[in-house]
């Protein structure tokens, strides 16, 4: 028989302690029921056909055949659903950057706009019916002009997506602190002390790549009027919120679950017209439907990440402090606006211009711009990695311009530690932060000088080994609603926790948020059972059902544990202030004179007169001897909204090989210092610092989406796509530092996305360090072994 | 049918997975006959009369499998997507070779993708049931586990 391993001793606090996780039974069996795993009575399978051009006017559908193959019950098109389904919104539009809100339908009326774009939607008895049947469909395209480059999309003359869009603009959204044109134009009037470095740096496209395809399975109640969603999200409760104003059914008539999600990083945040075309089959037929993604299909139909074109500039001084930092960023949404995607370049990207640097004046001009692609959103780092990149990368080139060694260069610019608000250029208070503390410790973790010295030996030998440090700092525990509210997100940014106690002593905990792999089923007991010193064990966390859990807002933006994790923790205080009440009550003693300690309330000084938590669960729930005025139930519930963000940060130290016969990379050694703050499960934050370090490592080295010039999708299914894989990567060697957070109330800062922060760039600069014998200052992204062999023979031969 | 819709949709396994139509992930790795095969490029029919262990065979009862043992106590999953076809692949990874070494193991999964561990702790669990598969050889020789039971 198993049990839990790693049950901490008497001695050893359960905050703090990697124990086995507890959803892992069920997920380890084949006992987990992820979406595409339900089956309802009377289910029918739904397909989809997408468009095949990037950009055309349909003139005509004809499903006159496919409405007659066999098992098919109905096929509909843009023509049903128009004034149907409302068309799926955009929740968040920046505000003073004249966006363009654009009609996004759920499946096309007259126009397509990118290869992938729903056209129709064929309701079969089975998957394979329906799959058929898609092929007997017959629509007549005229196909229009496309663009899929950001850059490209807003220059003149560029085919045009929308009407209401010029120039395919969908926002201007502008970054400013300081006066960085004064920086410059300092630099420029005295060169003899001041050097100004710039570059263009391409973001490519990424495909998330959650190892479980997104799916739906939409069951209509029709005397009732209530709608039933399986559906593959982050956020359970904002797509019931969203799917109410898609389809006009009242919020309190939808239920949604998304308890066994496969994976999301950010790709399972936005509302997609695919589950809301399930939802409008299901009330067309009566009957339930289900609708799977294939894999091919989802990288047409789930959103990309990142795609930004930016050209940067940083002045400083020679003795290297950076004056001004200026950016001009062409961020592709894609051919509508995804749920978040605004956000994801401006406030989570702009916003962060500084890092972990004092940079007195910084400018951005973000440009989101409207291409012939799938639509653009949020993706593990969202924003912030793009930040990072570019902030690493231009640091780097400064250094190389003054000889100044890279990390020498960083400690020259680094803000000071702090334990309680820092203010920055772009307008931010970062709450907390010991920058050096985390570069110390990387460094001395791989003996930076040793590593230089052997870089030194091997480049003597013809060899090319490169050595990159990094550090950075994000913002994430999103947020403050009002802060949400300020910066267009049309939606809260709080999260609830109900802790409740049956007379049995064993607790549930019901949570807004929706974790998919981040393990918050075992950090959040563990939370529980610190405060209230109850066993892990008695205790249950139940997500992802919005007919049972209280409102949230999701799991993304790493704030389950920041924002979620606090609503947890002081629901479990309340239970104690309860508890405290009651055992007064019933020791015959004053409220003051009692203490808690380990799961008993006792009477100061006399440890023996105790009612332990269980007893007083027992007596609440049965409610037979309450104090005066006292209600009944030990149960309590908590909206947290969070007064600040909170900002991760850390240290990354990459090294890396290169052949110079044949462009190979191999990354020798990847090194994570990171500073979340007090750690719930170290084992489950270092997990997810693996995780994200080897999503960075993808775009840095194999991953990358590609169009043709007519918006064909060339990396169109995993044969395309290159993933990382396990034997192209060497263990990472995770360490940290402890700096709390001064406003959160577990003084917990967010791990999900530290890794793909910092990563990608720390191995890009590793790879341009060992290719500077040859001269090589850029390459492209991803950093094939053709590309890298290429740019090497040219280095050689000029 | 594709053997895989056959599991989940005719049988109702659903702890077989599906995460790609290009046989890349592993998802769906199953054991057909003692080896591992990807099930979704496998015919149902061509398993006619063949011997097929899913990931909901491989624990017995609420004993569990000592590799799904190892992947608990290393945190070797996540999500758990890919976990039931990372299993069965390690499971007759060990069968082949009962002490690989860790880039052995890495190689190993060339065929099984992993989106949220970054492999180091798959990696690291079955090196740890690849030990604790030999202990347990070891302690049934010498009734190492003779004093457990009385
Ligand atoms: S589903 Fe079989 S390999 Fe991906
Ligand atoms: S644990 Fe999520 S894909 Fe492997």
């Amino acid at each position: 028989m198993t049990k839990l391993g790693g049950t901490p001793t008497m001695t050893t606090r359960i905050f703090g302690s990697g124990i086995r996780r507890r959803e892992d039974p069920r997920l380890m069996t084949g006992q987990a029921d992820y979406t595409d795993d339900i089956r309802l009575r009377g289910m029918v399978h739904a397909a989809i056909l997408r468009s095949p051009h990037a950009h055309a006017k349909i003139n005509s559908i004809d499903t006159s055949a496919a409405r007659n193959a066999p098992g098919v019950l109905a096929v509909y098109t843009g023509a049903d659903t128009d004034g149907v389904l409302n068309p799926i919104p955009c929740a968040w539009l920046p505000p003073d950057s004249d966006i363009k809100a654009v009609d996004h339908p759920a499946m096309a009326v007259d126009t397509v706009r990118y290869v992938g774009d729903a056209v129709a939607v064929v309701v079969a008895e089975s998957r394979y019916q329906a799959e058929d049947a898609l092929e007997l469909i017959n629509v007549d395209y005229s196909a229009l002009p496309s663009v899929v480059n950001p850059q490209a999309a807003m220059a003149s003359g560029a085919p045009q997506l929308h009407e209401d869009a010029p120039n395919n603009q969908a926002f201007h959204w502008v970054v400013a602190g300081g006066d960085a044109d004064a920086a410059f134009a300092a630099a420029a009037g005295d060169p003899q002390n001041h050097v100004v470095v710039s570059e263009n740096i391409v973001q490519q496209r990424l495909i998330p790549n959650a190892m479980e395809p997104r799916s739906a399975v939409a069951s209509w109640q029709s005397a009732m009027g209530e709608l039933t969603l399986w559906s593959t999200s982050q956020n359970p409760h904002i797509v019931r919120f969203l799917c109410s104003l898609v389809t006009g059914i009242g919020e309190h008539k939808i239920r949604v679950i998304a308890v066994d999600v496969g994976g999301g990083f950010g790709s399972k945040v936005a509302m997609y017209a695919d589950e809301m075309l399930a939802t409008f089959c299901t009330m067309q037929l009566g009957r339930p439907v289900k609708w799977t993604a294939t894999r091919s299909e989802g990288y047409m139909s789930t959103i990309h990440g990142r795609d930004h074109v930016q050209q940067v500039e940083m002045a400083a001084t020679k003795d290297g402090k950076i004056t001004g930092l200026r950016a001009t960023v062409y961020a592709g949404m894609g051919a509508y606006l995804s749920t978040a995607g605004p956000g994801v370049p401006t406030i989570l990207h702009g916003l962060m211009y500084s890092g972990p640097y004092e940079i007195p004046n910084v400018k951005g001009d973000i440009f989101g711009v409207f291409t012939n692609t799938t639509p653009v959103d949020a993706y593990r780092g969202a924003g912030r990695p793009e930040a990072t990149f570019l902030l690493e990368r231009m640091i780097e080139l400064l250094a190389a311009e003054l000889d100044i060694d890279p990390v020498e260069m960083r400690r020259r610019n680094l803000i000071q530690p702090f334990e309680d608000g820092h203010d920055v250029s772009t307008g931010l208070t970062y709450d907390s932060g010991n920058y050096q503390g985390t570069l110390d410790l990387a460094l001395q973790h791989v003996d930076y000088p040793a590593l230089r010295k052997e870089q030194t030996e091997l480049r003597s030998q013809g060899q090319y080994m490169g050595i990159a440090v990094s550090t950075y700092c994000e913002i994430c525990g999103l947020g403050p609603s009002q802060v949400a509210g300020a910066v267009g997100f049309g939606g809260g940014l709080w999260e609830s926790a109900i802790v409740r106690f049956y007379a049995t002593g064993k607790v549930n905990v019901f949570v807004g948020t929706s974790p998919h792999g981040q393990g918050e089923e075992t950090t959040f007991a563990q939370i529980v059972s610190d405060e209230l010193g109850v066993p892990v064990e008695d205790i249950e966390i139940i997500h992802g059902d919005t007919d049972i859990t209280p409102m949230g807002w999701g799991t993304y933006g790493s704030r389950t544990t920041v924002v979620g994790g606090a609503a947890v923790v002081l629901s479990a205080r309340k239970i104690k202030e309860k508890g405290k009440a009651l055992a007064a009550h019933l020791l015959e003693a004053a409220e003051e004179d009692i203490e808690y300690e380990d799961g008993k309330f006792f009477v100061r000084g006399s440890p023996d007169q105790n009612k332990t938590i269980q007893d007083i669960a027992l007596m609440a729930n049965v409610a037979w001897n309450m104090p005066e005025g006292m209600e009944p139930g030990l149960e309590a519930t908590t909206f947290y909204d969070p007064p600040n963000f909170s900002y991760p940060f850390g240290a990354h130290v990459a090294v890396v090989s290169v052949d110079a016969d044949n462009g190979h990379i191999v990354l020798q050694r990847y090194v994570a210092v990171d500073d979340c703050g007090p750690q719930i499960n170290p084992v489950i934050v270092e997990g997810q610092v693996h995780g994200g370090v080897v999503q960075g490592a993808g775009q840095a080295l194999w991953e990358g989406v590609v169009y043709d010039d007519n918006g064909q999708l060339l990396t169109g299914s995993m044969l395309d796509y290159a993933l990382p894989k396990a034997h192209l990567l060497p263990n990472i060697e995770v360490l940290s530092t402890v700096t709390p957070s001064p406003h959160n109330p577990l003084g917990v800062k967010g791990i999900g996305e530290t890794g793909s922060i910092a990563s990608t760039v720390t191995i890009y600069n590793a790879v341009i360090d060992a290719l500077k014998p040859l001269g090589i200052t850029k390459l492209e992204m991803p950093l094939s072994s053709q590309r890298v062999w290429q740019a090497i023979q040219q280095a050689k031969g000029a | 049918m594709l053997l895989v819709h056959f599991l989940r949709e005719e049988l109702g396994l659903t702890g077989t997975k599906i995460g790609c139509d290009t046989s890349q992930c592993g998802a769906c790795v199953v054991s057909m006959n003692g080896s591992t095969v990807k099930s979704c490029t496998c015919l149902a029919v061509q398993a006619d009369g063949a011997e097929i262990a899913t990931i909901e065979g491989l624990a017995n009862g609420s004993e569990l499998h000592p590799m799904q043992e190892a992947f608990w106590d290393n945190h070797g999953l996540q999500c758990g997507y890919c976990t039931a076809g990372m299993i069965m692949t390690a499971v007759e990874m060990l069968e082949r070779n009962p002490h690989p070494s860790s880039d052995e193991v890495r190689a190993g999964l060339e065929g099984n993708l992993c989106r949220c561990t970054g492999y180091q702790n798959i990696v690291k669990s079955i090196l740890a049931a690849a030990e604790k598969m030999d202990g347990h050889a070891h302690n049934d020789e010498t009734g190492g586990h003779a004093h457990h039971d009385h």
